[in-house]
């Protein structure tokens, strides 16, 4: 079930759009946002409100790889694994990651507290190698930068 | 709408403006070639397979999107357009397994078609193929990711056609896939639809794959058995099993529509409890016979019977053909001498030919500009018929309206909505009063809600309206309407099919296709012979039973619920029994009735003399032969029948009745009986 709090808000981006099923990548954010993910629940819920068949807006949510079908944790790190990134030293970076935090590619710590993603390029090519934590870009990151990093968040 | 003068490949074209160049063309007879673009579905432009030069375009064009216009120069026989084919068909074939030598579709698939006229003899791909296994969504549905080619054809007929919208893709991009609604498992029609509209392998049935290949198969087209809706199925046939149906020619009235029943409910024919060898009753039980001992049995009891005068009943099926169901009447009156004939009554027709009104064809309900649902969930009971009008709203904006106890699948496109109690849909449709005489025409069908005097209300309600207004009388299975026009009814002083069983003083009770037992207790104890494929509860009390063959093993012709006559064409045989139309001729034979008068009894030559004596049966037989429907014209009413009191057997996409039960693919889906799935 959603929440009034959510139906209202999707309510509100549904009526910004001549057709409802134009705010499903809105709709799903919104449940992101508080949820931390989307469940198939969650999704069959959006669907009902918006018109559409699960199955369709399924293909929406897959399709954005920020739209998270599965639970993450606390936060979740974005690296960069495109070209520039990679000629500056990502692999180093990503090894670090992955021993540090104990988790490959699409796993969370055991502790909740981070999710691992890969991500396309973040356009701050200029400052490889790169990652997102949340909503902060960090940048020309070191093995040992990414320590201090991850230390902030709690 | 205005024509446009277009030129393709040096031709000039004419086409309404708006046409698609893909449509114009063919119409041509120039083929573009198309994978994702499927005529009646919304356009995708996802294949790229079509794409051609156009003068003045600065880079090739989808056709199958682009509309004609005035002037336009086309070519599409260009180097430029055969390099682009050759390099989608490269990029098609990246992943695609080529497994052609086990593929279902192997010999009947696009993608080879495609790859034979235009593609290139080799691959600069070196890579290793993407490999994902095989995932069975439903005892129906399986999938075959690698295969697939992601032209979105099953996502679009199951959402538009069907209006289920059970299919979408997941994870667009490399690594896209078509993915059912529940995730790992599909709920829905199971009608196999986007089995059927798959231009490659990547849908495979649970009743067809890896079992043949098409090249190996007879296919017949026939009639399907199962609701009233008269689909024609095309059986492939190899060693007298069906291995599949489908209607790929569309050539019946159903186009390439087929619901699961019509599709892959043929199974009954083979289930391992059919009747192979007559029985007759002694004391301890049932004992085979041979053909020639069973029919002297019955033969001598009737002729023993109607010699000292005594009481038959006959009771005909909702299966048998039209042939079979005059002949047995014609028997029944002139050579049992009994006018105690009658059959379970689903719909109303009797009521509704007596009311002299048009009736409406299935293609009048994809053409109306209006219909009106009264009293019936028609997705459940009558998918054709429901695809129809929902193909009518896609295509033609028609407006539905329902009058209905329960949410049913039409009122997610109908213009208005009445909720109404049982008994009160009369008076449900008289509120929709104003906007139907709005409209420029009506087709109105009922079901067993409206009986008796409520369908003369209904009818003058609808000429109330002063619009043309034609309809449909909804019953169940095959046959039900050839059973009333045949005159498998009572005429005066005959008794109904309740009064029969409840009579008591019956001598012999003649019980063909049909199950009587499982609605009606039977007094007395009359001798008791039933025809039928299956021990059902009628025939474990019979004293005779007669195995029968089923209507995908014999000839003779169907009425649907519409009325359209269609043939039907023998696909095989299961050795041991006999058609119904063959029994009758048998027991007349021996029991020494005139056979002249009676005349002989072959399909072709009964329904000659149907088309002799049968008011509106007088039809175009060369039509008939040819697979063709016709519509029977105005009857006379049937003046002389006894009306009684219908009722539906309530059906549901999953269930057909006896035929139904011993089904295994209806039963093996999840959705069967019905219950779990609706709208
Ligand atoms: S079987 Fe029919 S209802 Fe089910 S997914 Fe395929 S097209 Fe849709
Ligand atoms: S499964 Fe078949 S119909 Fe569906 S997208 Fe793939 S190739 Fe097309
Ligand atoms: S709609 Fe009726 S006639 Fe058509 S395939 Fe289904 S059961 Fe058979
Ligand atoms: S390649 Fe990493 S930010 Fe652009
Ligand atoms: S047919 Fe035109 S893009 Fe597929």
């Amino acid at each position: 079930m959603l929440t009034p709090e959510e139906q209202r808000e999707i309510e509100q981006e549904a009526a910004s759009y001549p057709e409802r099923r134009a705010a499903s990548i809105d709709a799903l954010r919104i449940v992101q946002r508080r949820r931390g993910w989307v469940s198939d629940e969650a999704l069959a819920d959006v669907a009902e409100l918006l018109g559409m068949s699960p199955a369709e807006l399924e293909s929406v949510a897959t399709f954005y790889n920020l739209i998270f079908r599965k639970p993450v944790g606390r936060h979740v790190i974005l690296i960069c694994d495109s070209v520039s990134c990679w000629i500056m030293g990502y692999t180093k970076v990503r090894d670090h990651l992955k021993a540090r935090l104990g988790i490959n590619f699409g796993e969370t710590t055991s502790d909740g507290r981070f999710t691992l993603l890969p991500i396309v390029c973040l356009g701050a090519c200029d400052r490889a190698p790169v990652m997102m934590v949340d909503e902060d870009t960090h940048l020309d990151l070191t093995p040992a930068r990414i320590d201090a990093i991850l230390e902030r968040y709690e | 709408m205005a024509n446009v003068k277009l030129t393709i490949d040096g031709k000039t074209v004419e086409a309404p403006a708006n046409t698609l160049l893909i449509e114009a063309a063919r119409r041509a007879g120039i083929e573009i070639p198309a994978f994702c673009y499927y005529e009646g579905l919304a356009l995708q432009a996802a294949c790229r397979m079509c794409l051609v030069e156009v003068e003045k375009a600065p880079k090739l064009m989808t056709a199958c999107t682009l509309p004609v216009a005035e002037g336009m120069v086309v070519r599409t026989n260009t180097p430029q357009v055969a390099q682009a084919r050759k390099s989608m068909l490269e990029f098609v074939l990246t992943n695609h397994p080529l497994d052609c030598p086990v593929c279902d579709k192997g010999g009947e698939c696009e993608l080879q078609d495609m790859v034979f006229r235009y593609g290139a003899g080799e691959s600069r791909f070196l890579e290793v193929k993407q490999h994902v296994d095989e995932r069975e969504w439903s005892p129906v549905v399986f999938y075959d990711r690698p295969r697939c080619i992601l032209c979105f054809r099953c996502v679009r007929i199951c959402a538009e056609g069907m209006g289920v919208a059970a299919l979408g893709v997941v994870n667009r991009g490399a690594s896209s896939e078509i993915a059912p609604n529940r995730g790992d498992h599909l709920e829905c029609d199971e009608c196999g639809m986007c089995i059927d509209i798959c231009p490659v392998g990547a849908l495979t049935s649970g009743t067809y794959r890896y079992r043949t290949r098409p090249w190996e198969m007879q296919h017949v087209g026939t009639i399907c058995t199962h609701c009233a809706d008269g689909c024609k199925t095309t059986l492939g046939i190899r060693n007298n099993r069906i291995h599949r149906g489908n209607n790929r020619d569309r050539s019946g009235v159903n186009g390439e529509f087929l619901c699961i029943k019509g599709r892959y409910a043929g199974d009954f024919a083979h289930h391992e409890e059919r009747l192979l060898t007559p029985l007759v009753r002694s004391q301890d039980g049932f004992k085979p016979v041979s053909w020639a001992e069973a029919i002297k049995t019955v033969a001598g009891r009737f002729a023993e019977i109607r010699q000292r005068g005594g009481k038959f009943g006959v009771i005909g099926s909702n299966h048998t053909t039209n042939e079979e169901n005059y002949y047995l009447q014609k028997l029944a009156r002139t050579g049992l001498g009994t006018n105690n004939i009658d059959h379970h009554r689903t719909g109303d027709v009797l009521s509704l030919l007596r009311a002299r009104v048009p009736l409406a064809t299935t293609a009048d309900l994809y053409h109306s500009k209006a219909v009106l649902i009264v009293g019936v969930d028609l997705a459940q009971q009558h998918s054709f018929l429901a695809y129809q009008i929902r193909a009518n709203w896609r295509h033609h904006q028609a407006r539905v309206y329902t009058v209905r106890r329960g949410p049913v699948r039409e009122d997610k496109i109908a213009a208005r909505i009445v909720s109404v109690e049982p008994g009160g849909e009369l008076a449900g449709v008289e509120t929709l009063r104003d906007d139907l005489a709005k409209e420029p025409e009506l087709v109105i069908l009922f079901g067993d809600a409206i009986q008796g005097e409520a369908v003369a209300r209904l009818t003058e309600f609808g000429s109330s309206l002063g619009i043309p207004v034609k309809y449909v009388c909804l019953v169940d299975y095959s046959n039900s309407r050839g059973a009333v026009e045949m005159g498998v009814l009572p005429a005066e002083g005959g008794m109904t099919l309740p009064e029969m069983m409840a009579a008591g003083d019956l001598d012999a009770l003649w019980v063909v296709g049909a199950n009587p037992l499982r609605r009606h207790a039977l007094a007395g104890k009359p001798f008791l012979v039933v025809q039928d494929l299956f021990l059902t509860e009628t025939a474990q009390a019979a004293d005779v039973v007669l195995p029968a063959a089923s209507a995908y093993e014999k000839s003779g012709t169907v009425t649907n619920v519409c009325g359209e006559v269609q043939r039907l064409q023998k696909a095989f045989e299961t050795p041991g029994t006999k058609t119904d139309l063959e029994i009758f001729g048998l027991i007349a034979r021996e029991m020494g009735l005139d056979l002249k008068q009676l005349g002989p009894w072959t399909p072709s030559a009964v329904f000659a003399e149907i088309a002799r004596t049968v008011p509106g049966y007088d039809l175009p037989v060369e039509v008939l032969e040819a697979g063709g429907a016709v519509q029977a014209g105005p009857s006379d009413g049937l003046p002389d029948a006894v009306w009684a009191p219908v009722q539906s057997a309530g059906d549901t996409l999953f269930t057909s009745g006896t035929l139904g039960r011993y089904s295994k693919m209806l039963n093996a889906v999840r959705e069967a009986p019905g219950e779990l799935y609706r709208a």
